[in-house]
Order: C-alpha cells, then sequence, then structure tokens
C-alpha cells in the first residue's frame, strides 16, 4: 500500500506531460495505421479510365486536389467525378466508355483547366512548326481489347461497328479480311487494334453491337505486356543493331554448361540408356 | 429585446454566404455558368482568379510532388485572407459542413441532449495531432491523405458534381454531433478546421468583449461551438484571441446586452488594452 502512495506522489508535471504525450502518440499512430489501411485500399483502381493527359496513376492520385474543372469543362459529359460506394479514389476523375465515351475534342477543353498539373498538356500536345500544339491524337487514355469469343465479326457476321465508330479509322482499329472456310465464299473482317495508335477513347465500346460491348477500353498497365530487353527482331536491322551493344558478360541463375551443343550431341551413349 | 432579424443576423448572412457559393459553384457545373467553377479544393473566379485549399496543397506537397503556380498563387491568396483578416473564418462562413453540424447542435439543444446524456470525451486538441497526421500520412502514402476521406470533400463535391453514397457519410456525421460528442466534428476532429485556427490566429477580425455591458446571462456559451475561446465573458473587456474562434458571429446575435461586437484588433497601441 505504501509503495503505491509512493508512485502516486513521484507523478511530477514533466512525468504527466510525458505520459500524455506517450498517449497521444501512440493514439495518433493507431489511427495512422486504420487510416493508412484505408488510403491504401481506396486509392488501388487498376481498371479506372482517366481524363487525356492523365500522368500516371501514381502521380496522377499524388496530384489531383479533385477540383472536378476538367468534369466541368467537357462538353460531352463524359468526365465525373467518383463519389462514395463507387469503389474508384474519392473525388477523381474518370469515365466510362459505355456509358459516355470520350469524343475526342481537338481542343481538348478538360486538359488546360486542371490547375495542378495531373493532367499534363505537353503529353497532348505534338509539336508544329516550333509550337506546341494540343493534339488529342496522342492521347493513351487506356487500350481498345477485342474479346475474340463474343465478337460477331469473329463468327463471320460482318458488323464492322467499331472500325466506322473509332476516331482514329484505319490505323487504331484495321479489319483484317481472312477466308471463312466454313461457307467457302465469304471473308472474316476482323477488327485488329493497335496499341500505337489507340487512345483509349472507348467510341468503339460505345458503338459495339453485342449485349455486353465484345471490344472493350483497359488501361495501358492492364492491356499491355511488355517483352523485357532480350527479345530481338532479327530480320529487322535497325532492332540488330540492339545487338551490338550487349555486352558478353551474361548473368543467369543456373551455372551455365562449359560443354559445347555438339559435346552432347556426340556423346549420344546417355541416350540410349 | 432585440428583434428576431437583429438575434440572427449574422446567422443569416453566413447562411446566405455559404449557400450562394454552392450555388455560384453547382451552376458552374450544371448550367455553364462561369462565374465561379471548380470546387473548394481549387478553383476560379470568373476564369481569371485563381484559388486553391491551402491544406490541400500542403498534403500534396507532403506527398512529394509539384503543383503549377496558378494553383499556388491560388491557395497563398486563401491563405492570406484568412491570416490578415478572416481568421478562423472559413469554418463558419463557408464550409457547407457547418450547416450540417449547426443542425445537429441545435437539435441537441432541442432534445436537451445535454442535460441528460453520458458525456464522451474526447480533446479539442485531437484536430491538431490530425492534422500532423494527416501530413504525415501523405508522405507515406503519396496521396492528399485527408482529402481521401474528406466528409467536407464529399459533402461540397456532392452538392456540385452529385453526391452518391456520400448521404451517408454526412448522415454519420450529423449523428456523430447530434449523439456522440458536442460539436465533435468542427469544433474537435477536423483537422481543416485546426489548419485554420492556426493560420488565423494573429487575424485581425476578432469578436469583442465588454464586460461591463455584459449581464452573465451565459447565452454566448450556449451558442459558442468553441466556448472555451470566451473564456473572458464577463470577466474583463478585450478581444477574443484564440485560433479556435470561427468568427460565426453567432455570440453576438444572441447577446442581448450587446457585450459582444466584431471588430478589428489592435495592432498597433500594443499592451494598451483593447
Amino acid at each position: 500500500m505504501s509503495q503505491l502512495n509512493h508512485e502516486k506522489a513521484t507523478i511530477t508535471e514533466r512525468r504527466r506531460f510525458l505520459s500524455l504525450m506517450a498517449q497521444s502518440v501512440g493514439l495518433s499512430a493507431l489511427g495512422g495505421l486504420v487510416w493508412t489501411g484505408y488510403i491504401e485500399e481506396a486509392k488501388a483502381s487498376p481498371l479506372i479510365l482517366r481524363p487525356p493527359g492523365a500522368l500516371y496513376e501514381n502521380d496522377f492520385m499524388r496530384l489531383c486536389i479533385k477540383c472536378g474543372q476538367c468534369v466541368e469543362a467537357c462538353p460531352y459529359d463524359t468526365l465525373r467525378l467518383a463519389v462514395p460506394g463507387e469503389n474508384k479514389p474519392l473525388g477523381t476523375p474518370f469515365f466510362i466508355p459505355r456509358e459516355i465515351p470520350c469524343h475526342m475534342c481537338t481542343d481538348i477543353p478538360c486538359v488546360p483547366v486542371c490547375p495542378t498539373g495531373a493532367l499534363n498538356k505537353s503529353s497532348v500536345s505534338s509539336i508544329k512548326e516550333g509550337k506546341e500544339k494540343l493534339d488529342i491524337f496522342k492521347a493513351k487514355m487506356g487500350l481498345a481489347v477485342v474479346d475474340t469469343e463474343s465478337c460477331i465479326a469473329f463468327w463471320g457476321i460482318q458488323c464492322d461497328a467499331c472500325y466506322r465508330a473509332c476516331p482514329v479509322m484505319d490505323s487504331a482499329i484495321k479489319l483484317e479480311y481472312r477466308r471463312n472456310t466454313r461457307t467457302g465464299k465469304h471473308a472474316y473482317l476482323i477488327p485488329i487494334v493497335s496499341s500505337d495508335t489507340c487512345t483509349g477513347c472507348g467510341l468503339c465500346e460505345r458503338a459495339c453491337v453485342t449485349e455486353k460491348a465484345a471490344i472493350h477500353v483497359l488501361p495501358n498497365e492492364v492491356a499491355q505486356g511488355k517483352l523485357g530487353a532480350h527479345y530481338i527482331k532479327g530480320w529487322e536491322k535497325a532492332d540488330e543493331k540492339r545487338l551490338e551493344n550487349v555486352s558478353q558478360e551474361v548473368t543467369t541463375h543456373t551455372k551455365r554448361s562449359e560443354k559445347k551443343v555438339e559435346d552432347y550431341l556426340n556423346s549420344g551413349e546417355d541416350l540410349f540408356k | 429585446m432585440k428583434s428576431w432579424i437583429k438575434t440572427h443576423r449574422f446567422l443569416i448572412a453566413r447562411r446566405l454566404v455559404q449557400l450562394s457559393l454552392l450555388v455560384l459553384f453547382t451552376l458552374g457545373n450544371v448550367y455553364g455558368f462561369r462565374v465561379l467553377t471548380g470546387n473548394l479544393s481549387a478553383s476560379l473566379i470568373m476564369g481569371v482568379i485563381p484559388l486553391a485549399d491551402p491544406f490541400a496543397l500542403l498534403q500534396i506537397f507532403a506527398a512529394g510532388a509539384t503543383v503549377s503556380i496558378n494553383v499556388l498563387v491560388g491557395g497563398v491568396l486563401v491563405w492570406l485572407f484568412y491570416t490578415i483578416f478572416g481568421g478562423r473564418a472559413f469554418c463558419s462562413w463557408v464550409c457547407p459542413v457547418n450547416i450540417v453540424t449547426d443542425a445537429a447542435n441545435w437539435t441537441r439543444r432541442k432534445l436537451f441532449l445535454e442535460q441528460t446524456e453520458r458525456k464522451i470525451w474526447l480533446g479539442r486538441s485531437v484536430r491538431y495531432w490530425l492534422l500532423g497526421l494527416s501530413l504525415v500520412l501523405s508522405f507515406l502514402t503519396g496521396v492528399a491523405a485527408f482529402e481521401i476521406v474528406s466528409p467536407i470533400g464529399m459533402l461540397h463535391r456532392g452538392i456540385i458534381f452529385g453526391m452518391g453514397m456520400g448521404v451517408a457519410a454526412i448522415l454519420a456525421l450529423f449523428l456523430f454531433d447530434l449523439f456522440a460528442v458536442k460539436n465533435g466534428w468542427c469544433g474537435h476532429v477536423c483537422p481543416l478546421g485546426g489548419f485554420y485556427s492556426v493560420v488565423g490566429r494573429l487575424s485581425l477580425i476578432r469578436v469583442k468583449h465588454d464586460h461591463t455591458k455584459c449581464t452573465s446571462c451565459m447565452a454566448c456559451k450556449t451558442v459558442c461551438p468553441e466556448k472555451q475561446v470566451l473564456g473572458i465573458v464577463s470577466k474583463q473587456s478585450g478581444a477574443i484571441l484564440f485560433g479556435e474562434c470561427t468568427n460565426c458571429g453567432r455570440c453576438i446575435d444572441v447577446c442581448e446586452g450587446n457585450a459582444l461586437s466584431f471588430g478589428v484588433r489592435n495592432y498597433i497601441n500594443v499592451g494598451e488594452k483593447e
């Protein structure tokens, strides 16, 4: 009992301050952990389509101030701000092409109004006669992907709705003719998307005639793969040149065999055991 | 007795300012009426003068990004206005959440919850911890941390651009203020309120008290959302110098003896009695 009293008596102002601080910092850490957990979940929205000129998702999320000026500038009401309940980063602009696609205005009104630079003007501009001019065809909002199972062109039915809706017609979507061996006298008109020129505007997705669009826009990071530098087109002179700079020192995960290919082929006895 | 208008004049003025800002923003969005475009995070007046939320900008900086000069100018303009003149006036004159929390507080008085409820204790310094935490978390996650959870953003964006399930968030906030903690959000938790309390600490516009006229009825303390700032009431004359005072003027409205009024802080004759 006496010891307890003794402890009570030693709580000085300094001690009180320090323990209050410890509690506040501890509670802040607790709140911070919960809050961070929420943020990490909330900002991860890999399937969202951003306005033209948007920076890469991480940088975009860093910079977007959620003011909605791009949304107000959009004459087609394509863009809107994510509201609670949509499972998208709150207050950030996006569009759903099947509802309202991007109509690719040549003056791109949504980009110059961005106050923070989350929508980057120079990424949707090209240099013409020494001047930077807005060029919507440089936009990379996403990439159209065709589901060959549900696209009726792959059945042999003539459709080409997406092809005709495409503002970069005959470049972003080309029609490839293939012989229809089922009938023997018709052709397939197959839509083929080129990732070089597709802007991800989604006009094709909007135009698609199937119940759920057989062609749909995905963000580039989701839709595209990556080759890796070691694949080289040996039949293209320009690409073959990349070999010249390759060093002979190659690191491999497993030790390389010292033997030559011929050694393996000529010591064929092992094969017949 | 003061007339009804006199006992509500600052309340009416505040509602007019709050609502007309929202109406102008909404007109800007829906009808392309370009007096005020954007929202409270960043906007343009007449397509020329930029304004921006300095706290949102601070978080963006903490997240490791640099913004274009226009929005920076906007942020500085707002910051200077509240630092020099307005004090914490954003909270009571601009912020739409103020309407919600005032409604909760009014209902709370009508239900006599102050007299009957079990008190839940919450410190008024929580907001400053959350203010610091907002910046730390912005740095760690690379996203403006308060902006992504802010009910203020949900509400004003909701009114201008469409609400979605934000209604639920605002209802939760209302219930929190009504049944959990008196003035819980605006007076204890909101880091933006904390930010403007710090920013507006030295501002010129202040509520002043004349204790010779005071009848000690304490009506001012009943309505004040930050009643700790009214410590001098009935004791001594002077200006309310706390940064937490939102300059809402509700205390002036309800004061029957005209002991409270808006005034300009006296920086010139420092040391003299204001």
